[in-house]
């Protein structure tokens, strides 16, 4: 008999720019080893995740993560009241320092687990420190510069060889050729995401991924390379197959064995025609396409809530080459009703447990 | 001597995979045929033999062609560098 389990999981936005949290929960229904009720988080009323009932059981509404940790801990205590929940999975960048920050209050007080990088590993591979990152690592990375005003766009010229990436903090990266497309980038993602403004160099090469799951200790537990093979206006993988790329492998292996990263992650590189490996981003969760593992044979989120558990878990060592994923959009059609309830209640869902469950 | 990297998927339909790179392409009879030789490991001299067995085509063609094909195919990173 399967073990029962129930997982709480963010990232419902199934749009055109995906969260994780729909193919997390889909790998998670495709466990051999359990039966989940997957309870939902929601930050908007029209997260789509929302309305997918065969996907999630119920949701419950959450603060934004600027609410702070005491209220996000209020709402996760009064869900876990309700729910009793074993494992919790969150699945957005923005969202991780209050969750890493209440990991371990939330085991002790509440018994939810989860399975997150800690607070130094979550800060040391930020945008903003990656190319020290890549220094203690042995990593290469391309050389980065913080930037807060306007005023310090002449000066880029100075250490930069146009065209360059302008980043936002958490999200959002665009490729300028000149001073005025730099400016443009500038008060468009600081207007969206806030200050810093990461200005990268540009590596000419192809765009390559790579999932990756860490034990903590210094194991990897299983990785999948990915090549986008279409990409949308925002930079998102609309489809993509998996790779036979020994040497993306064994980067994504030197880097969790470096730093012991504990969780999911996503390694983002650009590889040149010489075959070398620039690291461009860490993403310190699983990536919208981790479903791609699913299917080459390694459910990563199923090891992740495994490990979150204190089981031990046996390292993948091989996948599927060659599997595509591509996405689909889908209309689906919800009663106004359904709309009123997660609107007015911050709740919805076909299986409403009670607390005596 | 040319070599095809051993990775490099070709079906009966004439579609190649690259697995190390994601790239796919689409040949005709020609192109499928050569790059089965070449994954075999036949040389220049048994692929020229065999080709012009098989199609219409001269000697002198078949160089100009095949240069150029092999070209192609050392761009798109299908070749082993050695």
């Amino acid at each position: 008999m399967k073990k029962q389990l129930t997982i709480a999981i963010t990232g419902l936005n199934n749009i055109d720019s995906p969260g994780p949290g729909i193919p997390v929960i889909r790998a998670l229904r495709d466990s051999t080893e359990f039966d989940v009720r997957i309870i939902g988080l929601s930050y908007e009323t029209l997260e789509p995740g929302i309305y997918m009932h065969e996907m999630v059981d119920y949701v419950y509404q959450i603060p934004f993560p600027k609410s702070g940790t005491d209220v996000i801990f209020g709402h996760i205590s009064y869900i876990n009241s309700v729910e009793n929940i074993d494992v919790l999975i969150p699945n957005f960048d923005a969202e991780l320092y209050n969750f890493i920050k209440l990991s371990g209050r939330m085991e002790k007080e509440l018994g939810i687990k989860t399975f997150l990088p800690t607070m130094e590993q979550f800060e040391a591979r930020h945008k903003v420190n990656l190319e020290e990152y890549g220094e203690k690592h042995g990593l290469l990375v391309p050389k980065s510069k913080m930037i807060f005003s306007t005023a310090e766009i002449p000066k880029l010229a100075q250490d930069f060889t146009y065209p360059i990436v302008v980043k936002g903090q958490f999200y959002d990266a665009h490729i300028a050729y000149n001073q005025e497309q730099v400016a443009t980038y500038f008060n468009k993602i600081a207007a969206k995401w806030g200050l810093p403004i990461v200005i990268q160099q540009f590596v000419y090469g192809t765009e390559v991924n790579i999932v990756a799951l860490g034990d903590g200790e210094g194991n990897m537990i299983g990785a999948v390379p990915m090549r986008k093979q279409y990409i949308t206006d925002k930079g998102k993988a609309w489809a993509g197959v998996s790779l036979d790329d020994e040497g993306l492998i064994k980067q994504a292996k030197s880097m969790i064995g470096s730093s012991k990263w504990r969780g999911g992650m996503e390694l983002e590189y650009i590889k040149t025609s010489d075959d070398e490996y620039y690291l461009i981003e860490i993403n310190p969760r699983f990536p919208a396409w981790v479903y791609l593992a699913v299917g080459c044979g390694q459910n990563l989120p199923e090891a992740l809530v495994k490990m979150a558990l204190g089981e031990k878990v046996e390292a993948y060592d091989s996948y599927e080459i060659g599997k595509m994923f591509i996405r689909y959009s889908w209309d689906m059609i919800v009663d106004m009703k359904e709309f009123e309830e997660i609107s007015t209640t911050g709740e919805l869902g076909p299986k409403k447990r009670t607390p005596v469950d | 001597m040319i070599s095809l990297k051993k990775n490099i998927a070709i079906s009966e339909s004439g579609f190649v995979f690259n697995p190390t790179t994601g790239d796919s392409f689409s040949l005709n009879s020609v192109g499928t045929d050569i790059l089965k030789l070449l994954k075999d490991g036949k040389n220049e001299k048994e692929v020229k033999t065999t080709v012009i067995d098989r199609y219409d085509v001269d000697g002198e063609t078949f160089d100009k062609d095949y240069y150029d094909f092999l070209k192609m195919l050392g761009q798109y990173k299908l070749l082993d560098a050695s």
